[in-house]
């Protein structure tokens, strides 16, 4: 394990903490002003409220949460694709508006929605990302091929529309390998992906932590999947933080209610109890 | 590694991802390349029409050469402007841009990259459209500087550049009617800088704006080398106010996608789904 100040892809590092954010707000102006409860006083939707936290590195990180939570939003603004109203986040010491060309350095980003150049072929594609990284062409090719070898994608020179929406997947997540990015943040990567594709992911993002340093923040709906994979999971819920502990630690806080609890169980207690409040409010407002 | 290295691979990579889109776009491009030679015929044979036209001797020889270098350099400036304007407009169809914003490569590296692919299949297609047209019309080019041409569409190409710039800005402020808007500036552009007719005949004000565009400068700058063979010394004054519109549009552009990608970070207007 590299040390604080030491020097990976030509940046120093100043912290251990992979990722530290703080306060973080966001908020995008209102499409819809007449649903009352995604708006604030000043017509903005938040999508991301006020949220804190820390993610050490070689750790995996597991941000929970049910849709239009802000899990997407809020690696966005990691990702340096939106820029926070509120609040500060650093990766291994640097701030990401401040040193933004060094935080792009040594971050990665796998959507849910593969986004490719469609008529590309999957070699050409990744040739593009690899050489957006400054890659020589030949390390390029020589590592698209290993790595896309390993997730059983034999396809290098079809255009990628031709491909199934799981393979896009994968491709995805090969261009993010690729850059062998230190932080990695996945937006639900299994998302899609058959049950054996998915435990290859699983073994990939693993295998990226222990083997190659990197530390992962991941979203997902699949509360096995978090369980396998996460050392700490947070549970965001209208954009804010409700919970944080390990998936053992957060099991254990609902004992006392479920005795045998999954951390599907969890979820559904944590962000059960919006439900309420919102179904409420809706009766309210009708 | 250095921040040359670095900055040339991630232009290269620019360079040869629009090459790979042409090639296995090549339909596409089939249809635009026999658009515009069939454009550029059109127009010129309005100049071996003319006597009939008219019913008065013209000299068409001069006509069909004075259209042509219209419509060729039009063709070739409006392949840069495009392929540069567009440059949001695509990325944001193919869903890619987030990627590409992501990318540790600094803007301007990203105009440089562009912009290269541009100027050399902006010339591609138009020697392309020459060799299609020549078939066609009997030109005789004994008294032409076609050096001194060249370098003059060179030197254009760098204000043009800076242009584009300004207007790739637009789909990024407005996600659905920013590619009509390029749309827009490229048909002014048009109709002000002379291209099928001296700018003389238009109205006082529009003379007047005529001299912003660059495009202005390039034509007569053609003219004055493939009509009339002026040297290329004698072509020097063209290359002036091109070269000061380069200087002032393309740091000027980048400043202001600068401050649009900033504005589209704020507001979430990268994203397309997800
Ligand atoms: N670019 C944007 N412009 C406007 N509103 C946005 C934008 N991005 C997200 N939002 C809104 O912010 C809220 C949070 O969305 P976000 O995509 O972060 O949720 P999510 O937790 O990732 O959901 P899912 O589980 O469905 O992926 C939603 O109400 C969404 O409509
Ligand atoms: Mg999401």
């Amino acid at each position: 394990m590299q040390v604080v100040g030491s020097d990976l892809k030509g940046v120093t590092l100043m912290s251990n903490v992979a990722l530290n954010a703080q306060n973080v707000g966001k908020s995008f102006a209102s499409e819809e002003p007449f649903i009352k409860r995604w708006r604030n006083r000043n017509g903005k939707r938040l999508a991301v409220n006020d949220v804190s936290f820390q993610v050490n590195r070689g750790e995996i990180y597991g941000v929970l949460g049910p849709n239009g939570s802000g899990k997407s939003t809020l690696i966005r603004c990691i990702a340096t694709l939106l820029i926070p109203d509120a609040g500060y986040i650093e990766i291994f010491g640097h701030d990401i508006e401040r040193d933004e060309m060094i935080v792009k350095r040594l971050i990665n980003r796998v959507s849910v929605d593969a986004a490719f150049f469609k008529k590309l072929s999957a070699m050409e594609n990744l040739l593009y990302a690899a050489r957006l990284y400054s890659m020589d062409g030949l390390t390029a090719r020589r590592k698209i091929r290993e790595i896309l070898g390993r997730l059983g994608i034999k396809e290098l020179n079809q255009p990628l529309e031709h491909m199934s929406r799981g393979m896009q997947q994968k491709v995805a997540i090969a261009r993010a390998f690729l850059s062998s990015p230190i932080l990695l943040l996945l937006d639900e990567p299994t998302t899609g992906l058959d049950p054996r594709s998915k435990r290859e992911v699983q073994e990939f993002v693993l295998e990226m932590r222990d083997q190659h340093d990197a530390t992962v923040l991941l979203t997902t709906h699949d509360m096995d999947e978090a369980d396998k994979l996460c050392d700490r999971v947070a549970i965001i819920d209208n954009g804010k933080i409700i919970a944080e502990d390990t998936p053992q630690g957060l099991k254990e806080s609902i004992r006392h209610r479920i005795p045998q609890p999954t951390l599907e169980d969890v979820f559904m207690e944590l962000t059960g109890k919006q439900l309420v409040v919102e179904q409420d409010l809706a009766k309210e407002v009708s | 590694m250095s921040f040359w290295t670095r900055e040339l691979r991630a232009t290269y990579a620019f360079v040869e991802r629009n090459f790979n889109l042409v090639k296995r776009y090549w339909g596409w491009e089939l249809v635009w390349i026999t658009y515009s030679i069939v454009n550029s015929l059109a127009i010129t044979f309005i100049g071996a029409g003319m006597e009939k036209i008219s019913g008065q001797s013209v000299d068409t020889q001069f006509l069909i050469l004075y259209l042509l270098v219209g419509t060729l350099i039009w063709s070739y400036l409006s392949v840069v402007f495009d392929s540069i304007s567009e440059m949001i407009t695509w990325e944001r169809w193919e869903g890619t841009i987030e990627y590409t914003f992501m990318a540790p490569v600094s803007r301007s590296t990203h105009m440089i990259g562009t912009t290269l692919f541009a100027v050399a299949y902006g010339i591609f297609r138009t020697l392309i459209t020459l060799g299609v047209v020549t078939f066609f019309f009997q030109i005789n080019l004994e008294k032409a500087n076609l050096a001194g041409a060249m370098l003059l569409l060179l030197i254009g190409s760098v204000s043009f550049i800076g242009f584009g710039i300004v207007a790739a800005v637009l789909p990024l402020l407005f996600s659905e009617r920013g590619s009509q808007m390029t749309h827009v500036i490229e048909a002014l552009l048009l109709l002000i800088s002379g291209i099928y007719y001296p700018i003389s005949v238009l109205p006082d004000w529009l003379q007047t704006v005529s001299m912003l565009s660059p495009a202005t400068y390039v034509l007569d700058a053609m003219r004055e080398a493939i009509l009339h063979g002026k040297s290329t010394v004698e072509l020097l004054p063209y290359a002036w106010p091109l070269l000061v519109m380069g200087v002032i549009t393309i740091p000027f552009g980048l400043l202001v996608f600068g401050i649009v990608e900033r504005f589209a970070k704020r507001t979430g207007r990268l994203k397309r789904s997800g």
